[in-house]
């Protein structure tokens, strides 16, 4: 009997995880934590801190038994929850400092949960509030200055805009404050890091700093993060002379194996752990490993420098490809799925910054078909908060009109210019601080309000 | 009953004794040989064997020590797969 699969086949696998760092970037498990709504807020704390470490307590471990199982990588174990302005209500007070203060102890409830468990970032100090805000929902924003800089894993983020509803300006507002505060309680601004907002932000997504365990899900579900420029990258190093379609071609195969790898160990994590399995996101995530960086896989395909002309259409084929082939091997598809140009962690991207052919209009440019927006994007420490306010504006509109997700998470650097090198360190990188126009949206954005829900039609 | 296998490849450089060193590791452990394939890569040498630890006195992680160990003694990358991720990949 012939072996039943080819020697060829088996050393490909081996070779997409040994060298091409093929892995599972992330496992998120998502709990409902709205059973745990009380007006006591020590009772609160205990149920969130019981539910969570009760429903996650076998998590990593499962999670790395499968992992030698199939000798695929799981790289992150983590925990989204249901967004906490919508705990929050039922135990604030008329006053907002005291107010805030219960909200920080929830937050630092969640985090030292998720330290228990031993994962290492939990996600869901969020609120929605795309169309308003309710009393909860500020607090919180006012709130995340002093959580991000008393928590080590808890991630924030906030759905300010959405197709449906419009953009919420004055959230907008809210959070390029936060934005501007956590900078300046954290060493480098590195709080920064775990805060985003959203545009269409979706219920399912794995990856941090955006998982949050939306509304419309159930009591618990785990998603599966997928990533692999490297392996991407490799198929275009193999295939130097094919036309476009052909290139796509290989890339559509190569996403349905990379998916099917993760359907596997998603569907089994979840029956281990006695879950519903959720959506696999088929998205294209760099790491500072060598080879991970989704700018150089542009630059295999053709472009020169990334950010420079043909760096929008690239991408966008390729994660075209990629989700292509990846549809037809998961059951499920959601959460982001689309490129991640995360500038401090890829360091393809920090080449280009420093050759000079990456800038922040062009990242915007590509958000517009592919990408899921300002990711990791260290600016001067001396924006003006307006024009945060104004870069966010910008982003989240491109969602908005285009009917898909989009994102910022941007750093100011305290005391950097534009140009200087920061160190974030470990997973989050390292980067040049990114130039920001001189010139401020001040009016614009201090009118406030609301942009209104666009028309679907007539769109061009 | 069904079978459970696992892929169990190891690659270097080639030498004598690769795959009877491997073998008895599995004979040891009641885990039966189904099938095994050779291929030269230049001066590599990589050998893949399907097993079957149905009736395997230890459980897969610690077949997988005993041979992920037995190859550094050898200078051999040993790998010890279940076969399920490989039936993913590559069979629709």
């Amino acid at each position: 009997m012939p072996l039943v699969y080819a020697p060829k086949e088996i050393l490909e696998t081996i070779r997409m995880i040994t060298v091409q760092n093929l892995d599972v970037r992330t496992v998120t498990l998502g709990i409902n934590l709205r059973e745990c709504c009380d007006s006591d807020i020590d009772r609160m704390k205990e149920k969130i801190y019981l539910k969570i470490t009760s429903e996650a307590e076998g998590l990593v471990q499962t999670a790395n038994r499968i992992q030698s199982k199939y000798g695929v990588p799981i790289i992150n174990k983590r925990i989204a929850v249901t967004p906490v302005s919508l705990l929050l209500s039922p135990a604030l007070t008329r006053n907002l400092e005291e107010s805030k203060a219960r909200a920080v102890e929830v937050a630092k409830c969640l985090d030292r949960a998720a330290r228990k468990v031993n994962v290492n970032f939990i996600g869901g100090y969020s609120a929605i509030v795309y169309k308003d805000m309710s009393c909860a929902d500020r607090v919180l924003i006012e709130s995340i200055p002093q959580v991000l800089a008393g928590t080590e894993t808890l991630c924030s983020s906030i759905m300010a805009a959405s197709t449906k509803a419009g953009l919420n300006m004055d959230a907008v507002n809210l959070v390029a404050r936060a934005i501007k505060e956590t900078a300046s309680r954290t060493s480098d601004g590195i709080g920064c890091c775990r805060l985003v907002v959203f545009a269409n932000a979706p219920e399912d997504n794995p990856f941090m700093a955006g998982a949050f365990f939306g509304i419309g899900e159930g009591d618990n579900a785990l998603n599966v993060g997928l990533s692999g420029p490297g392996v991407i990258k490799a198929v275009l190093e193999e295939n130097r002379n094919q036309s476009l379609n052909e290139l796509a071609e290989e890339i559509k195969k190569m996403g349905f194996k990379i998916t099917r790898a993760g359907q596997l160990i998603g569907k089994e994590l979840a029956k281990d752990l006695g879950v519903r399995f959720g959506i696999i996101d088929l998205s294209l995530a760099p790491t500072m490993i060598a080879g991970d960086s989704v700018a150089e896989i542009v630059e295999s395909i053709g472009v020169e420098s990334f950010g420079a002309p043909g760096s929008t259409a690239a991408l966008a084929m390729l994660i075209d490809a990629v989700k292509k082939g990846g549809i037809m091997a998961a059951e499920n598809v959601g959460g982001l799925s689309g490129v991640f140009i995360s500038v401090s962690e890829d360091a393809g991207a920090l080449r280009a910054l420093e050759r000079g052919s990456l800038s922040l209009e062009k990242l915007e440019a590509m958000s517009s078909v592919c990408s899921v927006g300002l990711d990791m994007v260290a600016i001067p420490g001396d924006t003006p908060v307006e024009s945060i306010a104004g870069i966010i504006a910008d982003e989240l509109m491109i969602g908005v009109m285009n009917n898909k997700t989009t994102a910022v998470r941007i750093i100011p650097v305290p005391n950097r210019k534009a140009g200087e090198y920061v160190e974030f360190g470990g997973l989050l990188g390292s980067s040049r601080v990114m130039p920001v126009s001189r010139f401020v949206p001040r009016k614009l954005v201090q009118r406030g309000g609301r942009i209104p829900a666009p028309m679907r039609s007539l769109n061009n | 009953m069904e079978k459970e296998l696992v892929v169990v490849t190891a690659m270097g450089l080639d030498r004598t004794g690769i795959v009877a060193s491997i073998s008895s590791i599995l004979a040891e452990n009641r885990v039966n040989i189904e099938d095994i394939s050779q291929t030269i890569l230049g001066k590599y040498f990589a050998m893949i064997m399907l097993v079957d630890i149905t009736n395997s006195k230890v459980s897969l992680e610690k077949l997988q020590q005993h041979l992920v160990k037995r190859g550094e003694e050898m200078g051999l990358e040993v790998k010890v797969q279940h076969e399920n991720v490989f039936k993913a990949m590559h069979r629709v």
